[in-house]
């Protein structure tokens, strides 16, 4: 056969060749390229093999999904008992809410996730509205939740599982981040006195663990009232909670306010802007923009933190968990009780963390150098 | 006139408009309201401490404490005083604080470093792990590890042995325990001797290589230093230590040393949890390093061990150190939920089982605050003395 004729520069591109593009290729360079790199992958290999089929056969193969007790599931099989979970799924979920009332609950969910769409959805039309209606929805729950106005009204006492941590998570972080703001700015304030208040507070709040200041609010918080107040202790965990959330947020605003340079205040001033209007317009905006990874992180933290107030006696999941298994029918079954609130939460915090990461992604205008 | 325009108004506006005047008033009514606001509260304190004649003293602290405690780092029993069992709180809360940040240490630049792997598999190994682990509480960690000690470790009549001589049981590990000749005290101060030669050395060389370019081979003088002269220190008297190793009577080990398995949850569940924080600080900071450097340092035909630690590694400690520093607080403040699992740090001694013996809430939480803050602000300050000892000296 002639070989074809081709004019100088105009033979077509070839594809490159297989040994450098295909998945042979890519395993080479990813998992063989040195003799370190194939130890690292041989174990890698090896510690995978050890734990996902065990974790799997527990899990799901060798567990038993339905069951009076804790030995008819082990009579089944001998994984997980997840007919526990199941017995128990209500308890997890609304705590002892009265059983006639959980609409309410099921209501606020919904309406909460209502609430999240403008905050997250900045190209919703009508978004401002839809704003309005997400500030009003704490008030909103709040009535659904407690009743009144007729509502059966329903005592705080009775809040726990999932709702309780849905509860004194968002209570806490729709109230930390105004808080937080106002602390930020009161720690760059000009006035010394304010300062100084802000400072105190904030490194006094950072300096002790979440659990005492609980404490500090469920043993002591009575003295200090006038005698015979009655105060609500889940009010007293949120107000704390919130404090302590906020104190966080303070500090990673103020990184953010701190990288705004002067000349953006200084600029405002000029054009006769007083100290509320140049902080909303120009440098808020941008601090909070810069800041917007940290405050997430703290959402988390805080959400995560929720867990705590079972050492002062709330019975969120893990609460509801542990008292659980202190029933007969079901003891000994603390792993898949963890495990299933571990995912729970896991849920949460990683959804945060990733939607942090695509508003990071879209909030960026500058360009890479 | 217009200029006194500025003057007209009444009195208050005149106040408030007035840019100084504004902020001296603004500053007052804090001033105020922060005094009123602490007289508030304190006078109610006083009046409801006084309706429940308990007055606020500190006189129970030298009262029996009548408690047992299973950790303590010092003498205690429940025949001593709450102060003591105060002390063995904090003891044990130091314990765990120091050992769970040198564990979450190692464990986090581990990770940093497996994240930033070119072996793909091993990165999304760490990956996984970083994610999985920082999503969930600190406290279910806690509750799960303690969990799978004390309900799936055997009992000791069955325990798991390591070695000949510890072993793993579900009431704790036991360990030997070593026994000092009164000759170890001389291999201890051989062992000092050859840090304090080290550290001298160290900089004698620098000197020399500073002044002529002639470098020592630093390394190998400090391992023999530190490491070899003991060794031979510890022959040479003799091996002037001897273990007692835990043996099995008939419910438990005699002998030996226990360590609780609180202890073992608490320290693995925080430094674990931890440690994924830490890795994703590492994995940054290094990154934060720009290629171009390590590109210079190849250019130069610096090795690539030199270049990791001569050039890669101070410039990424820079970025570390303070994201690591509030790691560490966090570490230090989140033993406190000890308490869930039943460790003895200060939470659970002064500000559990003695404030509920004395009634004395006040004054124990108080005492609590206040450790903790010392604490937090020790970790701080060392950790901003070391990180401006590493900082970039600047023009």
């Amino acid at each position: 056969m002639a070989p074809v004729p081709y004019k100088v520069g105009e033979h077509p591109d070839l594809p490159p060749p297989v040994s450098v593009t295909g998945p042979l290729a890519w395993l080479r360079n990813n998992l063989f390229s040195s003799p370190t790199n194939i130890v690292m992958t041989l174990v890698s290999v090896w510690l995978l093999y050890e734990l996902i089929p065990p974790m799997l056969d527990w899990m799901f193969f060798d567990a038993a999904f339905s069951g009076e007790n804790r030995d008819a599931c082990r009579a089944q099989a001998g994984g997980a008992c997840w007919a526990f979970i199941a017995e128990r799924f209500r308890l997890f979920t609304y705590g002892f809410y009265p059983a006639e009332e959980r609409w309410r609950v099921n209501l606020a969910f919904v309406l909460l996730l209502a609430a999240l769409v403008p905050v997250l959805y900045d190209r919703l039309p009508a978004r401002k509205i839809g704003l309005y209606y997400s500030m009003a929805f704490p008030l909103i729950a709040g009535w659904l939740l407690l009743g009144g106005w007729g509502l059966a009204p329903v005592d705080t006492d009775q809040f726990g599982g999932f709702m309780l941590t849905l509860v004194i998570g968002v209570t806490g972080i729709a109230f930390s981040l105004p808080i937080g703001i106002l602390l930020a700015l009161g720690r760059q304030s000009s006035l010394p006195i304010i300062r100084l208040f802000c400072v105190g507070f904030i490194e006094f709040i950072r300096g002790v663990p979440l659990i005492t200041l609980l404490f500090v609010a469920s043993t002591m918080l009575n003295y200090f009232l006038p005698k015979g107040t009655v105060f609500d202790l889940l009010l007293r965990v949120l107000i704390m909670v919130t404090l302590f959330a906020s104190a966080y947020m303070a500090e990673v605003i103020r990184g953010g306010l701190q990288a705004i340079p002067k000349g953006q205040v200084e600029a405002a001033e000029a054009i006769g802007m007083k100290y509320w209007q140049s902080m909303r317009l120009v440098v808020l905006p941008q601090a909070l923009k810069i800041s917007i990874p940290g405050i997430v992180n703290t959402f988390i933290g805080l959400y995560k933190d929720t867990t705590l107030v079972i050492i002062i006696g709330l019975l969120d999941p893990l609460g509801i968990g542990r008292s659980s298994l202190a029933d007969t029918k079901w003891t000994g079954l603390h792993n898949e009780v963890y495990l299933f609130v571990a995912i729970f939460f896991f849920i949460s915090c990683f959804s945060m963390s990733r939607y942090s990461l695509y508003l990071e992604k879209k909030l960026k205008t500058e360009h890479d150098h | 006139m217009p200029a006194l325009s500025v003057f007209e108004g009444n009195f208050l506006s005149r106040l408030w408009n007035d840019k100084e005047t504004r902020s001296l008033v603004v500053q007052v009514i804090a001033t105020l309201a922060f005094f009123a606001f602490f007289a508030y509260i304190i006078r109610n304190a006083y009046v409801n401490l006084e309706a429940l004649g308990k007055g606020f003293s500190y006189e129970f602290l030298f009262q029996t404490s009548a408690y047992d405690i299973n950790q303590h780092l010092i003498e205690y029993s429940s025949k001593s005083t709450h102060f003591t069992a105060m002390l063995v709180g904090i003891l044990n809360t130091l314990l765990v604080a120091v050992c769970g940040i040198a564990l979450s240490t190692v464990v986090g630049f581990i990770l940093g470093v497996l994240r930033l792997s070119k072996n793909w598999l091993t990165n999304r190994l760490a990956y996984i792990y970083i994610e999985f682990v920082r999503n969930v509480p600190v406290l279910l960690h806690i509750l799960l590890v303690h969990g799978i000690i004390v309900n799936t470790l055997p009992i000791p009549r069955q325990a798991i042995s390591v070695g000949d001589g510890a072993f793993l049981t579900n009431r704790g590990f036991f360990v030997p325990k070593p026994i000092y000749e009164p000759a170890f005290w001389g291999v201890i101060a051989v062992f000092v001797a050859g840090l304090a030669f080290f550290a001298w050395f160290r900089k004698y060389a620098k000197r020399v290589q500073d002044d002529t370019g002639a470098q020592y081979p630093v390394f190998w003088i400090g391992v023999g230093a530190i490491v070899g002269a003991p060794l031979l220190a510890f022959v040479a008297f003799g091996a002037p230590i001897s273990w007692d190793v835990p043996s099995l009577q008939r419910f438990n080990f005699a002998g030996g040393m226990v360590v609780r398995p609180e202890f073992i949850a608490l320290w693995l569940a925080l430094s674990l949890y931890t440690a994924a924080f830490i890795g994703e600080i590492v994995r940054a900071g290094i990154q934060a390093v720009s290629r171009g450097q390590t590109e210079a340092a190849y250019a130069l035909s610096i090795s690539r061990g030199r270049t990791l630690t001569l050039v890669v590694i101070p410039q990424a400690l820079r970025a570390i150190i303070p994201p690591l520093t509030s790691q560490y607080l966090n570490l230090a403040k989140n033993s406190s939920l000890a308490i869930a699992i039943g460790y003895m740090d200060i939470v659970a001694t002064i500000g559990g089982i003695s404030l509920n013996q004395t009634g004395r809430e006040m004054e124990c939480m108080l005492i609590v605050l206040l450790l903790y803050l010392l604490l937090s602000l020790a970790i701080s300050a060392t950790m901003n003395w070391y990180n401006r000892r590493i900082k970039l000296v600047e023009r």
